[in-house]
């Protein structure tokens, strides 16, 4: 899914052979570049792009699940999903300070983040209409998060793979009580049931698109994997997606919604039907249907802030320059 | 938008009594105290530390990478800084 930060990404980079083929080298050997160690401008690049807007998704992630905190039908779901929001914030802080560590600041990020030149996860524009879509969202949208994120761990850029590490630790959490809320609905009344399968139906699709376009012959992507930012091609980690999920819906009683997909005895997985890209392409455009909310919510959320960074600026101004006299003072 | 940018602060923790801090990862934050509040709420969701340190990354001096052989390669000559590098009988046993 944070593939999808990729797309358009311009990897070019203008160093001497002999420095790309030093660089290559210890990328090859494994070793992980930390941040000051001298690299290609197009790998910074590429990096800061793909950390950024991973950041982004899971700072814009919060809303969906966000907007059913305060309706959670019971005390126990309602604090699982507070800690769980809560944790995306914190996932977006890390990220935010890996993709620092390249020289980007904050500020930079935010502003890209609230003009709407830096993109988030296809996934995120889609709105979260009843309890059983939260969890459908931990069940399948954190199981893709998952599947992309284990393999980022050995990302070759050091302070992106450490904060992956971070992540995946707390996310198996996310999967488990999201795929709870599923058992739970599927175990209930008619009704529930229902509920959970229109959910399934509406999240399988974009929950396959998360893991973005067949890069096909994508220079991008192969420099990408030749930098080892990235080590699976798309198609790849959705393939290892859908074989994991749909064994999980089975045991939920659940349809997956796809008429195509059927076991393929010689490649030992899934094959499945034709996923519709013209979908994936408006949404990544801007045109999907909470598009315009995600980025009207978080822009109000950045206003309504401000007053209270600026207060806490003044505050601290204000402490250092009362100690600095008091020191002259007792001077 | 033109705010004043906030202070980076670098987050040491320690995950229990017996073990160093060591570094956890960056905050923003005004001063010392909202910095360890952030600290805290970032990175010791679950029970991660006992302790926290947290100090202006601005204070840090770190050594420069092209430095790096200069700084450190020589040590990798002075093998006789290792125990494996003395010669010692058998059946002197452990030593």
């Amino acid at each position: 899914m944070y593939s999808q930060g990729l797309i358009g990404a311009d990897g070019q980079t203008h160093e001497d052979a002999a420095f790309l083929a030093a660089f290559q080298a210890r990328i090859d050997a494994e070793q992980k570049i930390e941040p000051n160690d001298p690299m290609p401008e197009g790998y910074r690049k590429t990096l800061v792009r793909q950390i950024s807007q991973h950041a982004h998704s899971e700072i814009i992630g919060m809303q969906p699940e966000g907007n059913w905190i305060s309706r959670a039908p019971s005390l126990r779901r309602k604090a699982a999903l507070l800690a769980k929001v809560q944790d995306e914030g914190g996932h977006g802080l890390y990220l935010y300070s890996a993709a620092e560590t390249l020289g980007v600041s904050r500020e930079e990020m935010t502003e890209q983040l609230l003009s709407g030149a830096a993109k988030y996860s296809s996934i995120f524009n889609y709105p979260a209409l009843t309890w059983a879509d939260i969890g459908a969202i931990g069940w399948l949208v954190d199981g893709a998060a998952i599947m992309n994120q284990i393999v980022l761990c050995r990302c070759s850029y050091g302070p992106y793979a450490r904060a992956m590490i971070r992540i995946c630790k707390e996310e198996s959490f996310h999967q488990r009580q999201g795929y709870e809320i599923m058992i739970a609905l599927c175990n209930g009344s008619k009704e529930q049931k229902e509920l959970a399968q229109d959910a399934l139906n509406r999240f399988w699709w974009p929950s396959l698109m998360m893991f973005g376009p067949p890069e096909g012959d994508s220079v991008h992507s192969n420099q990408s994997m030749i930098w080892k930012i990235k080590r699976f091609s798309n198609d790849d980690l959705r393939d290892k997606f859908i074989n994991a999920s749909v064994p999980q819906a089975e045991k939920l009683g659940l349809t997956i919604p796809d008429s195509d997909l059927k076991w393929n005895e010689a490649k030992q997985g899934y094959d499945h039907g034709e996923i519709d890209w013209d979908e994936f392409w408006r949404v990544v455009k801007g045109d999907g249907i909470c598009n315009r909310e995600r980025l009207k919510n978080r822009r109000r959320v950045d206003r309504d802030g401000a007053w209270v960074r600026e207060a806490a600026m003044a505050h601290a101004q204000k402490r250092r320059a009362r100690m600095a006299s008091a020191r002259i003072a007792a001077e | 938008m033109s705010e004043a940018a906030m202070p980076l602060w670098e987050v040491f923790i320690r995950a229990r009594n017996g073990l160093s801090h060591k570094h956890a990862g960056s905050i923003h934050a005004t001063d010392a105290e909202m910095a360890l509040h952030a600290a805290r709420d970032v990175y010791t969701r679950r029970g991660e530390g006992q302790s926290i340190w947290v100090v202006r990354s601005s204070d840090i001096v770190a050594s420069d990478p092209v430095d790096k052989d200069m700084m450190f390669e020589p040590t990798a000559s002075k093998i006789y800084r290792h125990p494996t590098f003395y010669e010692i009988p058998d059946d002197v046993g452990n030593m």
